[in-house]
């Protein structure tokens, strides 16, 4: 026992440092993500012919691949045509191009669940289409979309240990580098698998505060009645 | 002396892939005026509402509001609905906005008045429905009839010149529908003109100036409430008034009796 403690104490600095990156990871591919799936989604909603049909394609080709291959693509593929990016570059953009085709899905979802009705009023008072999805759509589909947004949050932070393939040093590549450096491969990797609870548990609480915040008075109620 | 007609409809058409809805409707509503519109389900007398305010637009003919044929290409619909209220069957009112925010909205991001102008005029349009106590309140902490009071009053709140109103009371329990005619016939009497499509027949009698029967997407007979009860020219808008008042229950000794 004693000596478990003095080797996780010797190798909580690279654990810590790891788990930033992870961290560093999960949000900006969740905030790239973010950023590409809900035009994505209003393209593919609102937009003309060609808007929806690119849209479904960059959605179908992303759901449709293993990311890992996405990844392998990005890091390996890419400098073939010219473009190089460093191992973060190829991870944010990987991760964030496959968050942000799941992402417009839950987001035309929730869209689509807003009524028609809710389109009409507005533009009925004489607002443009931009404004009605703007003050009106939005605001709302947002709130929908929530739950199934923080379950592609909580996804995502497992997701990043995919990068270890391509080096980048997230706590997943460090667990994998202490394990072979100590040849102590089962508390390492149970120490990791107890970081990623911990972190899922965070995200957890975040997104379950955020959704309580956002709740429009009486809708819950009026859901119950249903 | 005749007056410019605040809404002129010529000729309207309207199709839904094989079935014609509106097989040329014309009609002209002057300032003031309240018309109510009835006839049985599906004879068009939603779509020709919101062919007015082109939330639908018409195949066929043309339509005016006051001076400006509305039907004309290169019109700014949204400009046009500023001038054209609507309150709907089911309310729509945004749900993710109090009563009071449902009323600023537009005056705020269509009209472009500050929050302080906005919020003023907000209030008085709630107290003109009776609703300003319940300011704060989101649509799902209010009752069916207070929604479509506040939805009257998200209307108002652009100042139209013509209100439409599309089945106002349909979706409401038989109890809460007189808080709505009751502010509607306020509107009436203040002089707001307005085009009714509702089954309320104590409504239409008491309220309207004329009321127009439309059937298979034509207009079969209009005229003052009087004649259309009491002495109805087509058979088919007796039968018709006689079954919904028999329905509806009201002053059904009042009606003309069918014959035939």
């Amino acid at each position: 026992m004693d000596e478990l403690i003095v080797f996780l104490q010797r190798v909580i600095p690279d654990f810590i440092e790891g788990t930033k990156i992870t961290l560093q990871l999960t949000v900006v591919a969740l905030a790239l993500g973010a950023a590409i799936g809900l035009p994505a989604a209003l393209a593919r909603v609102y937009g003309g012919k060609w808007l929806k049909k690119i849209a479904v394609a960059y959605i179908e080709l992303f759901r449709g691949t293993p990311l890992l291959v996405q990844l392998f693509v990005i890091y390996y593929g890419l400098p073939d045509v010219g473009i190089t990016l460093s191992r973060f570059g190829a991870a944010y953009l990987a991760l964030g191009l496959n968050s942000g085709a799941y992402q417009a899905e839950y987001f035309r979802g929730a869209i689509q669940a807003i009524g028609s009705g809710q389109m009409m009023a507005a533009r009925a008072i004489g607002m443009s289409q931009i404004k009605a999805i703007r003050y009106i759509i939005m605001p709302q589909a947002l709130r929908l979309a929530l739950p199934a947004w923080s379950n592609e949050a909580i996804a995502m932070v497992k997701y990043t240990a995919i990068v270890f393939l391509i080096a980048v040093p997230d706590l997943m590549t460090k667990a994998k580098l202490i394990a072979g450096r100590y040849f102590n491969p089962i508390p390492v990797y149970i120490t990791v698998a107890i970081i990623y609870i911990i972190l899922v548990a965070i995200a957890t609480v975040i997104m379950r505060t955020v959704e309580r915040k956002l709740e429009t008075p009486g809708l819950e109620l009026e859901t119950e009645r249903h | 002396m005749s007056k410019l007609p605040i809404v002129r409809i010529e000729n309207l058409h309207k199709k839904y892939g094989d079935t014609e809805v509106l097989k040329g409707i014309s009609l002209e509503v002057q300032e003031q005026e309240v018309v109510v519109i009835i006839g049985p389900s599906g004879t068009g007398k939603s779509t020709m509402l919101r062919c007015i305010n082109l939330l639908t637009i018409p195949d066929e003919g043309r339509i005016w509001l006051e001076d400006q044929e509305i039907t004309a290409p290169h019109t700014d619909v949204n400009k046009i609905r500023q001038r054209i209220g609507m309150v709907f069957q089911d309310f729509n009112l945004f749900n993710h906005l109090t009563a009071l925010g449902n009323v600023t909205i537009g005056l705020t991001k269509v009209l472009g008045m500050n929050k302080k102008e906005a919020h003023e005029k907000g209030m008085w349009e709630l107290e003109r429905v009776g609703l300003a106590d319940k300011a704060d309140l989101y649509p799902a902490q209010l009752s069916g009839g207070q929604k479509q009071r506040v939805a009257i009053a998200r209307a108002l709140g652009m100042d139209p010149h013509v209100m439409l109103f599309d089945e106002p009371t349909s979706a409401l329990d038989p109890e809460l529908i007189g808080e709505v005619l009751t502010v509607m016939q306020k509107l009436a009497r203040e002089g707001m003109t307005m085009l009714v499509v509702t089954h309320e027949m104590g409504f239409a009698r008491e309220v309207s100036d004329r009321i127009i029967f439309m059937e298979h997407g034509v207009i079969v007979e209009q005229g003052p409430p009087d004649q259309l009860f009491y002495a109805p020219k087509h058979n088919r808008t007796r039968e018709f008034l006689w079954k919904i008042t028999e329905l509806y229950g009201k002053d059904r000794d009042n009606a003309a009796p069918a014959s035939g």
